[in-house]
């Protein structure tokens, strides 16, 4: 099976406390540490499981500028065949059909069995995947957290629905899937295992080569543009209790009493 | 401005809560849009969801098919490109069923498209003004999302303001007939019901619910032996189950399991809009995190910021020696 699965570059959440700059109006991204979307890495291990127990082969793709070359060399380490970077100035500013656009193209240079996106990145808007599967007009299936393969027509995938159920469904080949976390265990990458794709070539493919129009896939083509970031004043939040450790857990204490917890 | 449609999602004719949260959403647009509710599935289920929504909305387009029984996503989409009329602004939730309908819809209607919206400032000209989050919740971003050829947005569940007056005394439309093709390449085959583990952690009224800043899994214990002093059971955030510490049904958030407990303490949670949208009840939430930025001190009635490596043990030590 020929399986192509598409990684992001993003600020890691585990690692960073976000700020803004000193205008106000974007991150402070000077010491941001980024990493590969954490549900890429799931995506990524499913796609090289089917292909060791199924045989084909695992492509690597991503949609960035040039550091985004480290996550698929990361994702190649982890066992992934072949990587594509897609990269040019007039991507910048794309929304995420201008990106579903990008990745469009190069899916139909090549030819695919199955395609996987992480079910969700930084933006927490979880679209790229849906967009892709309608522009391709493949079937699709969201948060997708268990495949099995069936033959090669078809695969049967459960969905994590609301409340810890699972929605089971037959899907057609070739199809769109967005992984959601948990599905796998995701493979340790080591050192060892980055510097031995250290120099493997990654092609980098721009919007001639694609054959897109960059006022289309662009910044000008974008219908959902960002306009800030902000931190929003809320209500009260939550009274912070200050001190030493021992007078926190004091007040926390007398606190919990009072409400039921002890 | 553009006429509004909200796709009504429902459960055996319970229309879900989003329902009551669409026209709060609606006149944020714009006060004097006409908004229709648009509710598939079939039979009397269908005609009682049809039933509560003529409460809250003047209008209500149902689509009743046999195919329709369970909401495929893939099906749903095609009914929706054939109802919903060219430049019309869609709402839909966003949750597991609306991630799966909505940014496909988009393409298919050539419309614009803006996921998660937790708030809407209106509209200049035919750009709608409205918030989302990023980065799990830590960073806010308003964002414009141009409407001239249509919009498909997606609601977060519980961030409008519910409707209570049901006076609407609205009428419903049959458009079964306008379905169109129903056929699909992904075929619903059965829904598996998550697995009842060894603890209910909806029986408890105390919870320790641990997240990412447990950092390891022998540390759990740390966090069981607080939970055995105060007399609580031990939930957990996903991150938890993803890596297979703790089961399943240990975690608290809407992909997992709905808790109503008097006290609830987040240890080393960050407070993620899926997490706590599985703590219902109100209760008294405590949040200890090392992060004093974390998005959990935002809904928590009281805040440490502290290791929780480090803070549960003297908890622990502290509640024994009472």
């Amino acid at each position: 099976m020929e399986i192509l699965v598409c990684v992001k570059r993003v600020p890691d959440t585990a690692e960073n406390e976000f700020e803004l700059n000193s205008d106000g109006n974007d991150l402070d991204r000077d010491d941001l540490v980024y990493s590969v979307n954490e549900w890429d890495n799931y995506a990524v291990e499913e796609a090289i499981q089917i292909v060791d127990d199924k045989g084909g082969n695992v492509t690597v793709v991503t949609v960035g500028d040039d550091e985004s070359e480290e996550v698929l060399r990361r994702e190649m380490a982890m066992g992934a065949n072949n990587g594509v970077l897609l990269s040019d100035d007039a991507f910048e500013g794309a929304d995420g059909k201008g990106i579903a656009g990008i990745l469009k193209a190069e899916i139909e240079s090549g030819k695919y069995d199955l395609i996987l996106t992480g079910a969700q990145a930084d933006e927490g808007a979880g679209q790229v995947g849906g967009m892709l599967a309608a522009m391709l007009d493949l079937p699709y299936a969201s948060l997708v957290n268990k495949i099995e393969v069936i033959d090669d027509s078809k695969i049967s995938v459960g969905r994590e629905i609301e409340g810890g159920n699972q929605e089971m469904n037959e899907i057609e080949l070739p199809c769109v899937l967005s992984i959601q976390t948990g599905i796998n265990e995701p493979r340790y990458v080591g050192i060892r295992g980055i510097r031995k794709v250290a120099s493997v070539e990654i092609p980098v493919k721009g919007a001639s080569d694609l054959g897109v129009d960059p006022a289309v896939v662009g910044a000008d083509g974008a219908k959902t543009k960002r306009v800030d970031y902000f931190v929003p004043e809320l209500g009260d939040g939550a009274e912070m209790l200050e001190g030493s450790t021992e007078e926190i857990i004091e007040k926390l204490i007398e606190k919990l009493k009072a409400k039921g917890g002890l | 401005m553009a006429d509004i449609f909200a796709y009504v999602p429902h459960k055996v004719g319970v229309v879900e809560d989003i329902a009551y949260e669409y026209p709060d959403a609606a006149a944020k647009i714009d006060t004097g849009a006409a908004v229709t509710a648009i509710v598939t599935g079939t039979g009397a289920d269908l005609d009682k969801a049809c039933e509560t929504l003529t409460g809250y909305y003047k209008e209500v387009i149902k689509v009743d098919q046999a195919e329709l029984s369970y909401p495929n996503a893939e099906i749903i989409r095609k009914v929706l490109v054939n109802i919903v009329p060219a430049g019309a602004i869609v709402l839909a939730p966003h949750d597991t069923f609306g991630m799966d309908l909505a940014p496909g819809l988009s393409v298919k209607m050539d419309a614009g498209y803006a996921a998660d919206i937790v708030d809407i400032e209106g509209t200049d000209g035919s750009d709608l003004k409205l918030v989302r989050q990023e980065l799990g919740g830590a960073v806010s971003t308003h964002v414009t999302c141009d409407s001239s050829s249509g919009a498909v947005l997606t609601i977060r569940p519980g961030a409008f303001t519910p409707a209570e007056d049901a006076s609407a005394g609205g009428s419903v439309t049959d458009k079964s007939g306008d379905a169109g093709d129903l056929s699909s390449k992904r075929t619903f085959v059965e829904v598996v019901e998550a697995e009842v583990g060894d603890v209910d952690i909806t029986k408890s009224d105390v919870l320790v619910s641990i997240g990412r800043g447990i950092e390891d899994e022998e540390n759990i214990e740390v966090a069981q032996e607080l939970a055995d002093a105060m007399g609580a059971v031990v939930s957990c955030s996903r991150p938890i189950v993803d890596a297979k510490w703790l089961e399943k049904s240990r975690q608290v958030g809407t992909s997992g399991q709905t808790v109503k407990p008097k006290v609830y303490l987040a240890m080393g949670i960050s407070g993620s809009f899926q997490h706590m949208g599985g703590v219902k009840g109100n209760p008294f939430i405590v949040a200890v995190n090392k992060n004093a930025k974390a998005p959990i001190f935002q809904v928590a009635d009281v805040g440490i910021v502290e290791d929780i490596l480090d803070f549960m043990p003297e908890l622990t030590e502290a509640i024994e020696d009472l």
